[in-house]
Parts: structure tokens; C-alpha cells; sequence
């Protein structure tokens, strides 16, 4: 058998456009041998989800500097909640405000690596926390 | 269908059995393979052409057909990851139920299209999408490749990254059934648009012809009052060269028209019959070599194989030597 890969949707979703940071933990994530499918800027929830229906991912990460992570990453946990895609490792990064960790992890939200986390750490985290093929 | 497609990608016995099960629902999807340099703008050029395809643009397709993408990205050789950012070009397409896009990554394929995307396509195929674009970086192999497993094979070109007439590789010319060359509001546009009209003038005057039933080369005098062919008709079909500015969605729908054409020009010359038909055989050897090879070392032990190689390594044995007695030892017919 292939070895199997694990399959990450990175995106930016909303107005937010500052994208540095999404590519840097895409290339960390490619050398960490994963596949990344990089979506880009002004993502909509609809958008993420359909690209992780298609593409078959393992994980969804969203990159939100906006501040309107309270908005996006609940209506993306109920669009894949609706799909049937309950095992999908949903994680966030950019600036998430400490206070509202504990929200996002009620809704499905498995991880947040703001700034300040090691690259090391997200992967690693992705790494344990994926399902089994 | 997704999940399906990741089962196909990693192989196993569940995948062999579900590709056999839908194969007989495959062969009716018209496959166009979309290949060029990076940079050449084949991801928007791709957007384009299905946003035309699902009724579009000046509107040559009509009723839409339901449009089936592949995009595949290079596996880093290092990590054994990739960046798939195909979809980025497509954002367009979004939303639309009758567009479905797979970004894939060649897992060290050997520069060639991996074995999985060829099934990949099956499966769209299979579900039904008329048409599927499989779009690959131009590399080596995968052009080859490529050309064998898609009914057109759409090369493209830009200008500005070298393409003068030493720069375009020979064999394009031998698998491009349309040439497109894209950002064609770029100088040298109109230099790499000629540059492709002389490799392909060429092409044809050293392609031996069939005159009469008779093989003939190049160089042999064809005297036009003896044919009731012109030249270009019994050479069959000349790939059109035409200028895209992708980004601002120019020149899509002469590039569908010539999609179109070129089916069209396949099923009446019975091209398509013939070209499947070499399809299916390289398919059918990829598949075998694969198989037998898998069936053998399965059989053999990491410790045989390392012995060999030790004593290849010590000039005890040649490889051939060594492949032989393998293959004598396992007895595996």
C-alpha cells in the first residue's frame, strides 16, 4: 500500500488579508510531509467546506486576523456538522484572544495556535490528533 | 466520490475492487490534459475554460456540460509533502453542484502522472462529467504521460520565460493537439506564436505521409496533381495556436471551440477508437509491471535483498546476475 498522507485545508476565511502567516505553516506542513491544499484569501465558510468535501481533508485549518473568528469558525463546525463531516480536525490560528478558546473548543474547535506557538507544536499536534485512515 | 478517490490514492484490495466495479461506467467523459511550465498560467486558464463549459462566455456550449478537475502539484522529494494551490485560481467555480475539483499531488511518481490520478479520472468519468480537465506541471515525463491518458492535450506557453524556438521542447510539438499561449498581452507574444508556427511547419514536412497506401519520407517530391487530398487533410489534424489573456478571460472560448473540434475530429477519423485502444495497452502494461513487481518482492525477504545488494556492491555478482537468480529463486509464475 502508499503510504497514506494527511491531507490539510489551509485557508483565510472573511476579509482578513494578510496571508504570511497561513504560508508559513503551509510549507511548515509540507515539510513536515503533509499535503496541504492552500485555498488562499476571502474564503467563505461555504467555500472551506465544499473545498474539504472535494479534496477529502484530514484537517481544516483557518488563519483569522480579523477578529471575526467568533462568526466564521461556528458557521464552518455547522456547515460540516450538516455534510456529515464529524471527524474533520478543525484548528485555528492568527489572533484568537485567550477568552475565547474555551467557546470555540465547545463548538468542535480541536485546536488554536496563535502567535507565539511553535510550528512544532501545531504539527505535532496534527500528527496526534488526526483520524485514522 | 472524495473519500473514494483518497481510498484509490493510497491503493489497497477496497480500491481495486470499487476502480472494478465502476470501470465499465467509464469512456464517456471527454478528457483534456491542460500541461505547461509553471507560471504559464495553467490553473486560470483552466477556470476559464469551465466557466464556459457550464454556459459562460459567449455561450458555445450549450446545454452546460458538467466539469470534473484535476489539479496535480509536485510532491516535495525531501518530505514527501506538497502545496496544492490549484484551487486558489479557481475560486469562480465555487458553489456551482456541476463542478467538482481534486487537487493531487504526484507522491513521487517518477515524474510521470501518477498511476492514482489516471484512476482518479476514472472515477469522475464514472460519475458521470463530461468533461475533465487534468491539469499538470509539464515536467519530464508527465507531458508524455499526460498526452496518453487525455483525448486533447492542451500545451501552454507564455511569453517571456524563454520560449524562443530552442526553448520549446521538441516533443511538445508531438503531443499538443492546441497550443495556447497565454498572457498574450505580454511582448513576445507574437514571437512565441511563430516560434511555435515554424516547430510545427517542422514537424509536419519531416513527418512521413501515406500517399497511395504507400509509406513515403519526408524528402520524396508529393506532386499535389496526384492526390485528391490536399497535404494537410491526409496529415489529419494541425494543433491551433491561439493567443489567451486568461486573467481577463480572452481568447476561452476559440480555445473551446478548438476543444470541440478536435473531439470531433477524433470520433470522425476514428482516431479515438485507436488512440484508446494504445491507451488501454500502456495502461494495461503499467498496471502489469506494477503487479508483477509488487508480487515478487513481496515474496522476497529484506534480507535477500540486502545480501544481493551486498554482493553487487562487492563486484561478487551484477545486477542483472542478481535480478535473474531472484526471479529463478522465487519461481513466482
Amino acid at each position: 500500500m502508499t503510504e497514506k498522507k494527511i491531507r490539510v485545508l489551509v485557508a483565510k476565511p472573511g476579509l482578513d488579508g494578510h496571508d504570511r502567516g497561513a504560508k508559513i505553516i503551509a510549507r511548515a506542513l509540507r515539510d513536515a510531509g503533509m499535503e496541504v491544499i492552500y485555498t488562499g484569501l476571502r474564503q467563505t465558510p461555504e467555500m472551506i467546506v465544499e473545498a474539504a468535501i472535494q479534496e477529502d481533508a484530514d484537517v481544516i485549518g483557518m488563519s483569522i486576523l480579523s477578529g471575526a473568528h467568533m462568526t466564521l469558525f461556528p458557521r464552518v463546525m455547522k456547515l460540516l456538522a450538516e455534510n456529515g463531516l464529524d471527524d474533520v480536525l478543525v484548528i485555528g490560528g492568527g489572533i484568537i484572544p485567550d477568552d475565547d478558546v474555551p467557546a470555540l473548543r465547545d463548538i468542535g474547535v480541536a485546536g488554536i495556535f496563535g502567535p507565539g506557538t511553535s510550528i512544532e507544536e501545531a504539527t505535532h499536534f496534527i500528527k496526534e490528533n488526526v483520524r485514522r485512515k | 466520490m472524495a473519500r473514494l478517490i483518497t481510498m484509490i490514492e493510497n491503493d489497497g484490495d477496497e480500491a481495486r475492487r470499487a476502480l472494478a466495479d465502476l470501470y465499465p461506467y467509464t469512456g464517456q467523459a471527454h478528457i483534456v490534459g491542460v500541461t505547461g511550465a509553471p507560471g504559464t498560467g495553467k490553473s486560470t486558464l483552466v477556470n476559464e475554460l469551465a466557466k464556459v463549459y457550464r454556459g459562460g462566455g459567449g455561450q458555445p456550449i450549450h446545454p452546460a456540460k458538467t466539469v470534473g478537475i484535476i489539479a496535480v502539484d509536485p510532491t516535495s522529494p525531501f518530505s514527501g509533502g506538497a502545496i496544492l494551490g490549484d484551487r486558489i485560481r479557481m475560486r469562480e467555480l465555487s458553489g456551482d453542484p456541476g463542478i467538482f475539483i481534486r487537487s493531487m499531488a504526484t507522491r513521487g511518481s517518477l515524474g510521470g502522472l501518477a498511476r492514482a490520478t489516471a484512476d482518479a479520472i476514472k472515477v469522475l468519468d464514472a460519475a458521470g462529467y463530461e468533461v475533465v480537465f487534468v491539469e499538470t506541471v509539464g515536467a519530464g515525463q508527465a507531458e508524455v504521460d499526460i498526452a496518453k491518458t487525455a483525448h486533447t492535450t492542451i500545451v501552454i506557453q507564455a511569453p517571456g520565460l524563454g520560449d524562443d524556438i530552442q526553448a520549446i521542447k521538441a516533443g511538445i510539438v508531438e503531443i499538443a493537439d492546441i497550443f495556447a499561449v497565454n498572457k498574450a498581452d505580454r511582448e513576445g507574444a507574437e514571437s512565441a506564436v511563430m516560434a511555435l508556427q515554424m516547430l510545427l511547419d517542422l514537424d509536419h514536412a519531416s513527418r512521413p505521409t501515406f500517399h497511395h497506401g504507400v509509406m513515403m519520407g519526408a524528402e520524396s517530391s508529393y506532386d499535389e496533381s496526384d492526390s485528391d487530398l490536399a497535404p494537410s487533410q491526409e496529415q489529419g489534424w494541425r494543433p491551433p495556436i491561439l493567443k489567451t489573456v486568461a486573467l481577463h478571460s480572452q481568447g476561452i472560448e476559440a480555445v473551446v471551440e478548438a476543444i470541440e473540434a478536435h473531439l470531433a475530429y477524433l470520433k470522425e477519423s476514428q482516431t479515438l477508437y485507436q488512440r484508446e485502444r494504445e491507451r488501454i495497452e500502456s495502461e494495461l502494461n503499467d498496471i502489469l509491471q506494477q503487479e508483477l513487481m509488487r508480487k515478487l518482492l513481496s515474496r522476497v525477504k529484506e534480507r535477500e535483498l540486502d545480501e544481493l545488494i551486498e554482493r553487487i556492491g562487492q563486484r561478487e555478482l551484477d545486477p542483472y546476475s542478481a535480478a535473474r537468480e531472484l526471479i529463478e529463486r522465487e519461481r513466482f509464475a
